[in-house]
């Protein structure tokens, strides 16, 4: 039997923030979306954690859907950061202020 | 089983499991400040690869053997490969300014509110109640209990729930990669060569 399941739930809260804090923090657009991944990831060693904890397979399907849709996000921010960085030759979000008044 | 015993230990964990525990959250809380703290976006993704790696140690410690596997397959083999391409293809892995803060006490600020989605986040861990708690949805996990005699039924297991009870959803998500593969494809495309006449030569520097 493992760790008693709080402490990985606790372990994925602080995961989840320190990716919060690196996207809220970090200019760099490639930088960011990897915070988001983290915070991805976080999210899936909670649904593996209650998967464990209330012993229903569900959870560690939902964690197959998420690597899915992680991977066409980054697939799709990708092209836009590739896109963008052609026209503007910047990949930090601050220099993307065409549209301020 | 109550409530309680469920979020807390149901048995004593044995040394060992501690052990690759707390090797595996070490490994994990380290790659994550990685990739906060980097300067060089290259050192970032790395570090993504090392709490990538920590998480598969943490899902097969939680027997989900098969996820571990999709985890290094899909994330460290194809998403951060993407990461480093994309960085590589760009040119822009020197190291980055993180000293200016364009914003005026948005760092702070952004800590404050982490602290307190932290702490919501911990105090309903330890006060809610989890509404499927009692009631399986789908099926219990067998060869729940990890170990060397313990029935390796959990990957026939998943994949029989994923072509039955969700494959709706798995039909969905077939769909939302393709969609994302043609999306990927239109945006990373050069575009079209205009004629020369009515490109101007900022224009074609910009495209260049």
């Amino acid at each position: 039997m493992s760790v008693a399941g709080a402490w990985y739930l606790g372990l994925a809260a602080i995961v989840f923030s320190i990716g919060a804090v690196g996207l809220l923090v970090r200019r760099n657009v490639l930088i960011m979306l990897m915070c988001i991944e983290l915070m991805l990831n976080a999210a899936n060693l909670t649904f593996v954690t209650f998967a464990r904890m209330l012993n229903d397979i569900g959870g560690q399907v939902l964690v197959l859907f998420v690597l899915v849709v992680a991977a066409a996000e980054v697939v799709v921010g990708l092209g836009i950061v590739v896109t963008n960085y052609r026209r503007r030759a910047t990949t930090t979000a601050d220099d993307l202020d065409s549209l301020k008044g | 089983v109550t409530h309680a015993t469920l979020l807390l230990a149901s048995t004593r964990p044995t040394w060992p499991d501690i052990l690759v525990f707390a090797a595996a959250a070490a490994v994990v809380l380290v790659g994550a400040l990685g990739v906060v703290t980097s300067r060089n976006p290259v050192h970032a993704a790395l570090s993504l690869v090392m709490t990538l790696f920590g998480v598969a140690v943490l899902f097969i410690e939680q027997s989900a053997d098969f996820l571990a596997a999709a985890q290094i397959i899909v994330y460290a083999g194809a998403i951060v490969v993407l990461f480093l391409f994309v960085i590589m293809f760009l040119g822009i892995d020197r190291t980055l300014d993180t000293e200016v803060e364009p914003l005026a006490g948005q760092r702070p600020l952004a800590f404050v509110v982490v602290a307190i989605t932290l702490g919501g986040i911990i105090a309903m861990a330890a006060t809610a109640h989890w509404v499927t708690g009692a009631h399986q949805v789908v099926g219990p996990i067998q060869g729940h209990v990890a170990g060397p005699n313990s029935p390796a039924g959990e990957p026939a297991q998943l994949g029989k729930q994923l072509f039955t009870t969700y494959l709706f959803a798995f039909e969905a998500t077939a769909a939302l990669l393709v969609i994302a593969v043609v999306g990927a494809v239109v945006l990373a495309r050069r575009p079209p060569t205009v004629h020369a006449d009515e490109d101007d030569s900022t224009d074609s520097e910009l495209r260049a």
